[in-house]
């Protein structure tokens, strides 16, 4: 690649996701928005290098993909009135909508397309591919990599969800009043979610997914920009932020992973943790009460914030599971709040708890169920039980790390019971 | 990846000049730009070297020597630092040749570096031939 197709491969990256939100809005389709965009950006590369990099890019290429949008309508107009004549028309957009598309805020743009590219017509996985594809700049190849899926897989699924966001007619819009609370929490979860697959893959050996995570985080602080009056947007960024900043300690050199209480905190991202801490002020000022991202945060700020794993405020942990299993009832939550009140008050706090959970059927496929309540029976020396526990939690387990460590807590429970009936 | 974008010290900011506001509002534009595409980390202004001290060990195993500023040469010392978070050297450069010229008489000069970080997971020699096993298994489920 010459130095030239490099700078403008970087200009790219900097512009699509703004150019592609304001082509969107003109042509209120996000395929074609993003055929205009790729068109514009086609031209530049032929251009370029003999003209020398103009000095807005941005706006050269938005001016030229604007041209292109105007030279299509006219085209389709000639289509339509051949319709007419048929009998039949056609909505396109008008002249008037490539006006205001020029000017408004783009910030409003990008949180338009990051509600369309979110929005529940599609499936979870199309959300999150035509997300990464549209708003993150990411190519077909490097999401397929970041899923361990082939690219044609990839390519197939966002073909679908852009076909079945414009044959379901899906408005360019920023939604109002009740709706906008329920479609924002869509376009958190497929944040989430995104992060999530990157921080822990759910299969195969690899733990940490890199670029998700990356790309996840990114997208959280131009939302928490672009709605800056939503409490929760900033409780996702703050929990994103403060989970990133344990990336380099999370696993060994040998791939296994490491436990939060063992991990090396002179090797937390201080910066990291200090943006999550501020991310979660910003939520607290706007005065509502914590959503459950927020609450979670505040959760992971208490660990991020303890100087070492015995300084932990296991008290302040538990009051805030408590509160989480309230504004977002779980089995999984109600889990965590076991291994906290163990913390703060005693393993057989948590047990009681933890056997209640027993009985819950969603749970029985989980884990970090038997996990857990090993750990609490190890602690309260009954061995024997507790590595029956880590080997069923070894056997749910989908990922091959986990199940290592799990069997190796097993036979760490054999040898103690070993050593006491040698005693 | 994480680049740091250096400004250099100059003759004005070490003199305590506070910039035209023209160029404050050009900073804050672009600072605001940068938090806008969710690649901003860090952004910070220095003081001056008045005030500042230099700790050097001139002999190797021997005690520091402490000398106290204001110091000399301008162009040896940096006015500020903009950290900022991009996933190629290309972009990093994008927006380094997008701050604008934080002097503006002739003298500004900015440094775009790469910050170390600890090398991820995937690059392990283990958990790279791991997945490196996987790609490969996916590429065979492709063409089979």
């Amino acid at each position: 690649m010459s130095a030239t197709h490099r700078t403008i491969d970087a200009i790219w990256r900097i512009e699509s996701t703004k150019l592609i939100a304001g082509l969107a809005r003109m042509v209120r389709d996000i395929g074609l928005a993003e055929d205009l965009a790729q068109d514009a950006l086609v031209i530049a590369l032929e251009r370029w290098p003999l003209s020398g990099i103009p000095d807005n890019p941005g706006a050269w290429l938005m001016t030229t993909a604007k041209r292109r949008a105007i030279d299509l309508k006219r085209r389709s107009q000639l289509y339509n009135r051949k319709l007419d004549d048929l009998g039949r028309s056609v909505d396109t957009y008008t002249e008037d909508d490539l006006d205001i598309a020029m000017e408004g805020e783009i910030g409003d743009d990008i949180l338009r397309l990051i509600f369309m590219t979110c929005h529940p017509v599609l499936s979870s996985d199309a959300r999150v591919s035509l997300t990464l594809r549209l708003l993150g700049g990411l190519t077909t190849d490097e999401i397929a990599h970041a899923f361990l899926v082939a690219e044609s897989t990839i390519a197939q699924r966002i073909v679908r969800a852009k076909r079945t966001l414009s044959s379901a007619h899906v408005a360019f819009d920023v939604p109002t009043g009740e709706e906008l609370k329920v479609r924002l929490s869509t376009v958190l979860e497929v944040i989430y979610l995104m992060f999530n697959e990157g921080y822990s893959a759910t299969s195969g050996g690899s733990w940490l997914r890199p670029l998700l995570c990356q790309e996840a985080l990114r997208l959280g602080r131009i939302l928490a920009e672009s709605a800056p009056l939503e409490p929760e947007v900033h409780g996702l960024v703050a929990l994103m932020e403060i989970q990133s900043s344990r990336f380099r300690t999370r696993v060994n050199a040998a791939g296994e992973p490491i436990l939060l209480m063992e991990q090396n905190r002179a090797l937390w991202d201080q910066l990291l943790i200090r943006r999550g801490l501020t991310a979660i002020e910003r939520a607290r000022k706007l005065g509502r009460p914590l959503g459950p991202y927020a609450l979670q945060a505040a959760i992971t700020a208490c660990h991020a914030q303890a100087r070492s794993a015995e300084d932990t405020d296991w008290v302040r942990i538990s009051a805030l599971y408590e509160a989480l299993s309230r504004a977002a009832p779980s089995p999984i939550v109600e889990l965590n709040r076991a291994v906290a009140i163990a913390m703060a008050f005693g393993p057989d706090f948590g047990l009681q708890i933890v056997d209640e959970l027993t009985a819950d059927s969603s749970m029985k496929e989980y884990h970090l169920l038997p996990s857990v309540r090993g750990d609490f029976l190890l602690k309260l020396g009954r061995s024997e039980e507790a590595r029956a526990e880590f080997e069923s939690a070894a056997l749910l387990t989908r990922n091959e790390r986990e199940r290592e460590l799990l069997l190796k807590r097993a036979a760490e429970c054999e040898i103690s019971t070993s050593e006491q009936d040698g005693q | 990846m994480r680049f740091m974008m250096i400004v250099k010290a100059t003759k004005d900011s070490e003199a305590g000049v506070m910039p035209n506001a023209e160029l404050v509002e050009a900073m804050m534009r672009y600072n605001e730009e940068l938090v806008k595409a969710g690649v901003l980390l860090a952004a910070d202004g220095l003081h001056s070297s008045e005030g500042a001290i230099r700790i050097s060990y001139p002999e190797p195993g021997g005690k520091p020597k402490v000398i106290d500023g204001p110091f000399t040469e301008a162009k040896e010392m940096i006015a500020g630092y903009t950290l900022i978070e991009v996933k190629s050297r290309e972009e990093a450069i994008g927006w380094a040749m997008r701050m604008p010229d934080p002097h503006g008489f002739g003298e500004g000069e900015i440094e775009l570096r790469q910050v170390f970080e600890i090398p991820e997971i995937i690059q392990d020699p283990i958990m790279q031939a791991k997945e490196n096993a996987l790609r490969e298994q996916l590429e065979g489920n492709k063409k089979a």
